[in-house]
């Protein structure tokens, strides 16, 4: 059952609302986020940076007719709140109307999201994350090899309040350990996970899935750039879904004619399933938007084909619709997205999935992978930390890393295989947590090569 | 303030710090964001807050809050202490800083025209007026511009007595237009990276967004229907709204000294210039290429009076006449080369622990040809303007960037217009393949705003300064065939 962090986060999101309303607004929406976060990193086997941070931010979307101004400040005291009312109704005073603004959103049934927050997260301590970090460490020190990496907790609590009777609030919370390893030989490993409960992380076991496979990756042999079937485990798939989601399926992009997206398009193996799901007990549960909009599960992708897109209110009111509870904090020039992506498991278990691999490259993870094309949405960017040659379904020996250029809708198209276990992951900082399993997928085209 | 700074700095004292600073950091930004014919959304945030830095026991630790009253000082300082207690059970290597003089002082941005006090309503005039006359162009399907005004105050005290006091100020305003197809969207956009620049708003009147919006949009329509760029390995040029990135993911971040002793390893990765190459004569380029990291720039985002270690505004040569030839240090990582630091160290904001940075990145000009004089003196090549995309590995060896527009050159004249160019290389091999660098006719200097490094991630403000380059037998076109 969540708990709020604080209780007077909803209270101040009232008042800011009331005094915005007592200042002339016709609509009013207050966004309160009161969150501590934590992290530890780690570098050459020793902690080296150690942060903590505690902060309220208040952010007020004043309404007056079509003139909409935003302002946002980090104090909830009634004299900053009567300033910041002062200062959204000032921006939006000196407008022209925005003839596209129909209404902020009303209310509606919120279901809430379980296991959005737990207690030990929100009371993880330095000397929790230095154990972490130490486990980690230890696995490193088992292969001769060197760990680099952090270990977070944050818990935060955020209310929606709008003067047409939204008044929704949710604590939510998140740990973190994720480490890059460097061994002999030039090897180099990867593990993570993510978590609402941090104590549901296995820091010991990250620690030596990423030390096995530094291990695995000494003295990595020199393989031609060129066309390889591939297997990519979840922490790479993680890319494929993140690419879809910031240049797919948000609502704004394909009101601009940025997206591949047509509903009933095939663009995927009938093996790929894709939802955004803030259900999704693997993932980050999480039951509204920042409109207080509660979160539709979306099917984006179903057996391949396009089914739905994401919306908020405002892109939702350009097709007569409502809102699927996508928005992003306002001001918000990028339109909805889906935070909670979730790739469905397939029916063959990982093993299967690498050992059903006659020739190719089992890829670990991906790294500063960037949009080259965004209606083929192609992809460049680079393998990392563990990259392997497979033949008649083995693993032959570690390969040194490639960069790639490839349309990510070409490989879902080539998907052969989606295994049964799925990891939960971090959305590269853009899209909070993914779900994702290992895909085997037919063709993937690398173009360079590096020297490790 | 200097009270509770104070207050705050006698406690770390009292709990056992060896050395301790306190920023006390205040920020505004302002942004107005106009997009086919409508207002997206006008916005004033505010952020203040302290962070507390302290070392003990030879580690690090750092926390901040955004409540501003004695109790809140007091816990904040007590729990960085502890943090960097538990720090310290896990580090191996005591921390050792370079010396510097106590700083003292004030500095603030130049400004001709506070963009804080110019009305909104005229920006947002001016912003509708530029979109208009873009989407007044057949063929465009979206068309934008946007403007954003920064500033933060920032008091740096230390327990050595420092105390500096200084005011940033960045603007910044740009266009962007688009034009899609079945299968395809092409982009234009001036200037390059939103066009900051670390002034007043004067800068945004001098850049005439309205003037430039109906030539960006014709292009955008143009290159819809241009041929893609083939693959091959041709020369180019680089234009300074290309070459500013190259420089940023090429030089920039390889010579952060944090990331070659493998404090970024976890996130940014880490460098092929290690500390091996420096002083022993190691070819980063040919002789045509002088990089220096300059944070007196006039105008530059990475522009101050100290950094956040209470370290002077300093100009650090990084390459010179192509041997690499210096690092962007901290007080904590110079000493390990035997250096002092220079001065490269910022935080974003009162909440993230100061790290590393880039402050302003040049390309030093060359004197004798302008830009266009290279370009005529080019046979066969292409002219890459405007970045589009980039990618670059963990050792900042292989990357790839994509750009708006390609331009062939022919016998010195640019001629056909190419769509979806890109080009790929190896770090030292391509700025060894540079064989001309324009002077300081075509020098631009570009404001980049969403530099990203570190745990909990930071962005940063940076700039790069040159005036454009040739290389010679470059691979384009990648993944065209």
């Amino acid at each position: 059952m969540s708990e709020p962090v604080r209780p007077d986060t909803v209270a101040i999101a009232v008042r800011v609302v009331d005094m915005a309303l007592g200042a002339g607004a016709s609509q009013a929406e207050a966004v309160v986020i009161d969150g501590r976060s934590a992290l530890t990193r780690f570098a050459n086997n020793e902690i080296h940076q150690n942060v903590a941070e505690d902060d309220t931010v208040v952010s007020l979307r004043f309404v007056d007719g079509k003139r909409i101004g935003v302002a946002s400040a980090n104090r909830g005291d009634d004299d900053s709140l009567r300033r910041l009312a002062r200062t959204a109704g000032e921006t939006a005073s000196l407008q022209p109307e925005q003839e596209w603004f129909e209404s902020l959103p009303v209310p509606g049934p919120t279901p809430p999201a379980e296991g959005a927050w737990a207690a030990s997260t929100a009371e993880a301590d330095p000397d929790l994350r230095a154990e972490a970090a130490a486990a980690v460490i230890g696995a490193a020190e088992g292969v001769g090899a060197q760990a680099f990496g952090l270990v977070e907790t944050r818990s935060e609590t955020i209310s929606v309040v709008n003067s047409l009777g939204i008044r929704v609030s949710e604590a939510r919370s998140r740990g973190q350990v994720l480490t890059v390893m460097m061994g002999p030989g030039g090897g180099t490993g990867y593990a993570e996970q993510v978590a609402v409960d941090v104590s549901a992380i296995d820091a010991s076991a990250i620690g030596h899935e990423a030390a096995e496979r530094t291990a695995a990756m000494r003295d990595p042999i020199d393989l031609a750039a060129g066309d390889y079937a591939v297997v990519l485990d979840s922490y790479a798939a993680m890319d494929v879904a993140l690419w879809l989601g910031l240049v797919g399926f948000g609502a704004q992009d394909v009101q601009e004619h940025q997206s591949f997206y047509a509903r009933g398009k095939v663009v995927a193996s009938p093996l790929v399933n894709l939802a955004d799901d803030g259900t999704d007990p693997e993932g980050a549960p999480a039951s509204f938007d920042y409109e207080g909009v509660a979160k539709q599960r979306v099917p984006l992708l179903e057996r391949g084909v396009c089914r739905e897109i994401v919306h908020d209110t405002k892109t939702a009111a350009r097709e007569g619709r409502r809102s699927t509870g996508h928005a992003l904090p306002a001001p918000n020039p990028w339109g909805p997205y889906p935070l909670n992506l979730s790739m469905a498991a397939g029916e063959t278990p990982r093993a299967e999935v690498v050992g059903g691999l006659e020739r190719g490259l089992l890829v670990t993870r991906f790294h500063y992978t960037n949009v080259v094309h965004p209606k083929q949405v192609k992809i460049t960017g680079m393998t990392k930390d563990g990259l392997f040659l497979v033949e008649g379904g083995q693993v032959r020996a570690p390969v040194r890393n490639l960069r790639f250029t490839q349309s990510y809708l070409e490989a879902l198209a080539a998907v052969e295989a989606v295994s049964i276990e799925r990891r939960s992951v971090d959305g590269d900082g853009y899209l909070g947590t993914i779900v994702v399993p290992t895909l085997r997928i037919g063709s993937f085209s690398f173009t360079g090569t590096t020297g490790h | 303030m200097s009270d509770l700074a104070q207050r705050a700095l006698d406690t770390t004292s009292h709990l056992g710090a060896g050395y301790a600073d306190v920023r006390v950091v205040r920020r505004q930004d302002q942004s107005i964001n106009v997009k086919s014919g409508r207002v997206e959304g006008v916005s004033l945030g505010e952020t203040e807050g302290f962070g507390v830095r302290v070392l003990v026991d030879g580690a690090w630790g750092f926390a901040s809050s955004g409540r501003m009253d004695g109790p809140e000082v007091d816990r904040v300082a007590a729990l960085a202490v502890r943090i960097a207690r538990a720090s310290a059970m896990h580090a191996r290597h005591p921390i050792v800083l370079s010396d510097r003089p106590p700083a003292v002082g004030r500095y603030q941005t130049p400004v001709e025209e506070d963009p804080f006090e110019v009305p909104v309503d005229g920006t947002v005039d001016m912003l509708l007026e530029a979109e208009r006359a873009m989407a007044a162009v057949n063929g465009t399907t979206t068309t934008a511009a946007g403007y954003r005004a920064f500033r933060e105050w920032k008091d740096f005290f230390a327990t050595d007595g420092s105390h500096t006091e200084q005011v940033i100020t960045h603007v910044g305003a740009s266009l962007e237009v688009n034009a899609a197809g079945d299968d395809d969207v092409q982009r234009r956009s001036f200037p390059e990276s939103g066009g900051y620049r670390a002034a007043g708003y004067e800068h945004v009147r001098d850049l005439d967004l309205p003037a430039r919006a109906p030539g960006l949009a014709a292009e955008a329509v143009e290159l819809l229907s241009a041929p893609v760029l083939p693959p091959g390995r041709r020369t180019i040029v680089l234009h300074p709204s290309q070459l500013y990135l190259q420089i940023h993911e090429s030089c920039g971040h390889p010579t952060e000294l944090d990331r070659v002793f493998g404090t970024e390893a976890a996130y940014a990765g880490t460098s092929f210039l290690t500390t091996d190459k420096l002083d022993a004569g190691f070819a980063y380029g040919s002789d045509q290429v002088t990089l220096v990291a300059d944070a007196t720039t006039p105008g530059g985002l990475g522009t101050f009076g100290w950094d956040d270690e209470g370290v002077v505004a300093q100009k650090v040569p990084l390459v010179q006449d192509g041997i690499f030839s210096g690092y962007l240090s901290s007080r904590e990582t110079a000493p390990r080369i035997g250096r002092s630091s220079g001065g490269a160290v910022r935080a974003d904001g009162w909440n993230r622990l100061p790290l590393i940075r880039m402050t302003n990145i040049n390309l030093e000009p060359r004197a004798g040809m302008s830009l266009e004089d290279i370009i005529a003196d080019t046979d066969d090549g292409l002219l890459l303007e405007s970045n589009r995309s980039w990618s670059i590995d963990d050792r900042r060896l292989n990357f790839q960037f994509g750009v708006e527009v390609a331009r062939e050159i022919r016998n010195g004249q640019l001629g056909q217009l190419y769509r979806d160019a890109t080009y790929t290389g190896i770090t030292p091999q391509f700025w060894d393949s540079c064989d001309a660098v324009a002077d300081e006719r075509s020098w631009q200097l570009v404001g980049v705003t969403n530099c990203g490094k570190g745990q909990p991630g930071q962005g940063m403000h940076v700039g790069h300064g040159s005036s454009g380059a040739r290389f010679r037998d470059v691979e384009v076109g990648v993944g065209n065939a």
